[in-house]
């Protein structure tokens, strides 16, 4: 049976892209599978590991949580997204290699979207802060310390700019 | 397409509690409804008396409104426990409403506040208070051809207010073991005028005590008033067992927690001008 495919145009990552999708594929398949933007990972497919999170429209959202028709006319921003224009990491992915915030880097790419979005928003946030940024995502490894230290780090330097 | 569909349609708004219910294969909808696009769903509107929010609002928007933090504190208050930033970013008020989890934050709100929800069928609307409005577990009183509307909050005009929120879980953001909610208010000679609160996660809906808060009112809200009004509602709570709690040690919560929420509250309504 051929399920009915609507067709979505999602600016991803600054680059409009269109497509014809069935209703029930989720944000996160489609971006994954699809567009192969492979960055964004899939934990526990219902909401609780925060690895999904992507910018939509400038927010930390759960993309396993989207279906992809919804995110239709809306910008989505993937870790793919935070890199520099020339390929080489942020500020903020740079400070995560440097204060060890990654082991395994299941969490990482949610890690760096929900904390991208602090930093945008927020540029000297305190320890709270950044722990209650990143509260919504789980990291079995580190232990989260590296990776409030990660963002604070960053936020120092971006501050120095 | 409810009044088609009936019970296989489900309208969907932030889809956080939906779509992880659909993902565990817990429901299955034949027809998914998508009202996000909906612009007329979604606003925050001060009124002297009440602040009316669209259904489809999103939670982070009512978290960051000034305006009816001033008006409704125990909102922000409430929707500080609520999730993550990642499902407060998409989740909605009346989502959170319509969905009815008994532990959830804002329900309490509704239930502690006496708000209004507005239904809307094709046939019209209808007022319902929350007390009537919370039926079971994820049970309430919208029928299958019907969409929540809007959310009519009651504002307090009294000078001296205070409310407060609080619960305890596993991790912040969790489900609520317990959460409690107060608000009261001063006259200034500094007796209870009015007095509102309640208990989440501790009984198949959560639970508003307006008898016993009424006992409240005309004394001073000392410290013992407030234990005893505690202890009678946790008397009232029905919770259940599980992994995480039995069920004495939840109307212990449900205790101390009422009697934080009401301290906290009192201590607000104190340092009001």
């Amino acid at each position: 049976m051929s399920e009915t495919l609507h067709t979505v145009t999602v600016e991803v990552n600054g680059k409009p892209c269109t497509a014809a999708v069935p209703a029930r594929l989720s944000l996160v398949d489609w971006l994954r599978e699809e567009l192969r933007l492979t960055g964004t990972h899939v934990g526990c497919e219902h909401g609780i590991c925060g690895a999904c999170s992507v910018l939509l429209d400038g927010e930390p959202v759960r993309s396993c949580l989207m279906y992809t028709v919804q995110a239709h006319g809306h910008r989505v921003t993937t870790v793919e997204g935070l890199a520099k224009p020339d390929g080489s990491m942020s500020v903020l992915q740079d400070s995560f290699c440097e204060t060890h915030g990654l082991q395994c880097g299941y969490c990482t790419p949610g890690m760096l979207i929900a904390s991208q979005a602090l930093l945008n928003s927020n540029p000297n946030p305190t320890e709270a802060q950044v722990r209650d940024a990143i509260g919504g995502n789980l990291c079995r490894c580190t232990g989260y310390q590296q990776i409030v230290e990660a963002v604070r780090l960053a936020a120092t330097r971006m501050r120095a700019k | 397409m409810l009044a088609t569909h009936g019970d296989s349609a489900k309208l969907i708004a932030g889809g956080q509690s939906l779509v992880p219910m659909m993902a565990m294969r817990l429901v299955r909808p034949a027809f998914l409804v998508d009202i996000n696009e909906i612009a007329e769903l979604k606003f925050v509107a001060i009124e002297t008396d009440f602040a009316r929010t669209g259904a489809c609002t999103r939670q982070v928007v009512l978290e960051r409104d000034d305006r009816l933090a001033a008006r409704v504190p125990l909102l922000r208050q409430a929707l500080a426990w609520v999730g993550h930033v990642q499902t407060r970013n998409r989740g909605t008020v009346g989502g959170s409403l319509a969905h009815a989890d008994p532990s959830a934050e804002l329900p309490l709100a509704a239930q502690v506040l006496g708000a209004k929800l507005v239904l809307r069928s094709a046939k019209g609307a209808r007022e319902v208070d929350a007390g009537d409005f919370f039926s079971g577990p994820m049970m309430t009183s919208v029928r299958p051809d019907e969409c929540l509307e809007e959310i009519r909050w009651p504002v307090w005009n009294e000078k001296r207010c205070g409310s407060a929120f609080t619960e305890i879980s596993i991790r912040h953001g969790d489900f609520a073991m317990v959460s409690a909610a107060a608000q009261v208010a001063l006259a200034a000679d500094g007796r209870c005028t009015r007095a509102t609160f309640g208990i989440g996660g501790a009984a198949g809906t959560p639970l508003a005590f307006p008898g016993i808060a009424a006992r409240l009112v005309g004394t001073e809200l000392g410290d013992e008033a407030i234990e005893d009004a505690a202890s009678e509602a946790a008397k009232e709570t029905e919770p259940g067992s599980d992994l995480h709690a039995t069920k004495e040690y939840r109307r212990h919560l449900a205790r101390v927690h009422g009697a934080r929420a009401l301290r906290e509250a009192r201590e607000r309504a104190r340092s009001a001008k």
